[in-house]
């Protein structure tokens, strides 16, 4: 079998009985990049000259008999929300184009402590909203198994890279499905820990008490292994716990004895498509097949869990992403030619106070404002201008013109974020705002407190709950991309694990009669990552989804 | 749930954000496609239900009141898209430029 077929837990025993070196094994993942990526464009960076030097590094430490890491010389694939020290972080935004953080993330300060070998950083959904990569500020990724259609996201790139064997491992993250959704929509498995497993330092902030870090790979023994690395306190995150990480790797073979299986009414009631549906109950055979119990339970609450989550969401959003300010780093607009702007608007505004003047410029604001954008290429700011009226309907006076501070500001913003993380920002912003905040957030807060009551109910009578990740296979680009409202009901199944902080995990269970990957999503209580990777774990010894191909070489 | 395009305005002037005309036609529709369907929370019951803003209820995480290094003045400044030697530099707060 060629080296990218095998998974990581069989790489690493061919290094470490010397049957193959780092160098041999990064250069094959290296080698596949490069006959896969421009069709798949899940990276959006990959620096193969330090990617060698480090794998031949870590061979001559072998050669030597040094100690050696738990990962050592396998290689990882980076999702770019995670900040690499002097090299560029860019969270598929214009924002972060050229940002170069001075730190290292924790969790990619133990990747190289256990001296795997960073290949490169994959694209994602702008800041990680969205479930298609198609908000991805540079260019959308595509599906391995059908390339005009999308990987999910936001972790798409993490996915695809994957499933076209471009890494045996990567790293990922998930604010309300960013794993699960294209690891399931690609045939990989993924799993999103609880939330307070991985340390969260230098994850860019998308919305902080739902983001966690998580490994995505071919197997649960995979995911495992990676975890094992990943997991642990981390002083540098006051909401990462202090707990032992259990030996994940060594514990994974045992299989659940006398697992009890909970399935959720709610997850298999209309808008689930019959192919995903059918491949989720054989996968739930199979688990009987293998001694378990099933049990039907309802989770009353789920029906409100996706506007729960985007409200709550984006309310954090709204806060966090108020750092990009065009001050202490990423973009900022080009104060020339919005100094000329004010110009223009203020005389603008004041001819249109003159009774005097004849013309009293047009009610629109197409005509004002220069077109600066060009240099990030955000055309939607060319046609901005201060309204001729304030919100509050009153016409408008030089006095209401934005100070130059503000406008940086604004113009920054309006240039550096896309479509995607601009609505966000409203939306969180709109249900923070004075009036809105106790009818919007705090009752989101309140639902999301019976969301996680549900849960606490349900696992009192099962171990795991297995059910879809998404409620069809992977849509077309460009099919949603101008309908928001269904791009975020697309994350139905997954958002409540991280709105109950549980861990959650999604594995290959089928494929479609069009050979499209499905996806089984297990969920556990807080902290019984080990349960969960047992489970996974045991359904791949009985089944062979997760060793499927894409049909990617056919194609070429 | 409506909203019109002067709360629009209004938001993404609170935001820090300056939409062109079109994108606040656009912003207005799908705001209220998003709003409308979050009307949906409005069903539950939640009389007396502590708001959950957090998955852990971990408080007072509290780190040792020392010390530590830091990121020096020279690493932190050089990711600024504007500065001079010592500081940040941004466009004048008060008064005319």
């Amino acid at each position: 079998m060629a080296l990218v077929d095998r998974t990581a837990s069989e790489l690493l025993a061919e290094l470490t009985a010397l049957r193959a070196t780092s160098v041999e094994l990064t250069r094959a993942f290296l080698d596949q990049i490069e006959r896969r990526d421009g069709q798949v464009r899940a990276f959006l960076r990959v620096d193969p000259a330090a990617a060698l030097a480090r794998a031949e590094e870590i061979d001559r430490r072998r050669a030597a008999g040094k100690p050696l890491g738990r990962l050592a010389g396998l290689p990882v694939a980076i999702k770019d929300v995670l900040c690499t020290q002097g090299e560029a972080t860019t969270c598929g935004s214009r924002m972060l184009e050229h940002f170069r953080p001075p730190y290292d993330a924790t969790v990619v300060q133990r990747l190289r402590a256990a001296d795997a070998v960073l290949l490169g950083k994959t694209n994602m959904d702008e800041f990680a909203m969205g479930g298609s990569n198609e908000n991805s500020a540079f260019f959308p990724t595509h599906n391995p198994w059908d390339l005009v259609r999308v990987p999910g996201g936001s972790s798409g790139g993490a996915a695809a890279c994957v499933a076209a064997r471009m890494a045996p491992l990567s790293i990922g993250s998930d604010t309300g499905g960013s794993i699960r959704c294209p690891a399931g929509l690609c045939g990989v498995s993924g799993l999103k820990p609880t939330y307070g497993r991985v340390s969260r330092y230098g994850l860019v902030a998308f919305a902080s008490s739902l983001d966690q870090v998580g490994p995505l790979a071919r197997t649960a023994e995979d995911l495992a292994l990676l975890l094992e690395v990943l997991a642990g306190h981390d002083p540098l995150d006051s909401t990462s716990i202090d707990l032992p990480v259990p030996r994940y790797s060594e514990t994974v073979r045992q299989p659940l004895v006398g697992l009890r299986l909970g399935l959720i009414r709610e997850h298999f009631a209309a808008g689930l498509d019959g192919q995903v549906e059918a491949a989720v109950r054989e996968a739930v055979a199979v688990y009987q097949s293998l001694g378990a119990t099933v049990k039907w339970l309802s989770l009353p609450h789920s029906k409100y869990a996706v506007a729960t989550y985007y409200v709550i969401a984006p309310c954090e959003a709204s806060s966090n992403l108020a750092r990009y300010d065009g001050v202490h780093y990423g973009y900022r607009t080009d104060e020339r030619s919005m100094a000329a702007e004010l110009d223009q608007e203020r005389g603008r505004l004041q001819q249109a106070g003159d009774p005097s003047a004849t013309a009293v410029g047009a009610p629109s604001a197409t005509a004002v404002g220069a077109p600066s954008a060009a240099a990030v290429g955000a055309p939607s700011a060319a046609a901005v201008g201060a309204p001729l009226t304030t919100a509050a309907g009153a016409r408008a006076t030089p006095d209401d013109l934005d100070n130059p501070l503000v406008r940086m500001y604004r113009r920054t913003r309006a240039e550096g974020f896309g479509p995607e993380v601009k609505r966000r920002i409203m939306l969180g912003t709109y249900a923070l705002s004075a009036g809105y905040y106790e009818a919007y957030y705090k009752k989101a807060l309140q639902v999301r407190r019976l969301v996680r009551q549900d849960f606490d109910r349900a696992f009192a009578e099962v171990d795991l709950v297995a059910g879809p990740v998404t409620p069809t296979p992977a849509f077309k680009i460009g099919e949603k991309i101008d309908d928001p409202l269904s791009m975020y009901l697309f994350d139905l199944y997954t958002v409540s694990a991280n709105l109950a902080g549980l861990a959650a995990a999604s594995i290959p269970c089928g494929f479609t009669s069009g050979g499209l990957p499905i996806g089984l999503q297990l969920q556990a209580p807080p902290f019984h990552e080990e349960r969960l990777l047992r489970g996974a774990h045991m359904f791949q010894q009985a089944t062979d989804w997760h060793t499927r191909k894409p049909p990617l070489d056919q194609r070429q | 749930m409506a909203i019109s395009r002067a709360e629009v305005q209004k938001i993404a002037l609170l935001g820090r954000l300056l939409l062109s005309d079109e994108e606040v036609s656009r912003m207005t529709a799908q705001l209220g496609d998003i709003l409308g369907y979050m009307e949906l929370l409005g069903e539950v019951d939640t009389t007396g239900i502590e708001p959950m803003a957090h998955a852990l209820d971990v408080t007072n995480v509290l780190r040792e009141d020392g010390v530590r290094p830091s990121l020096d003045r020279e690493a932190a400044l050089a990711t600024a898209p504007h500065r001079d030697a010592e500081c940040y530099l941004v466009p004048a707060v008060l008064g005319e430029v």
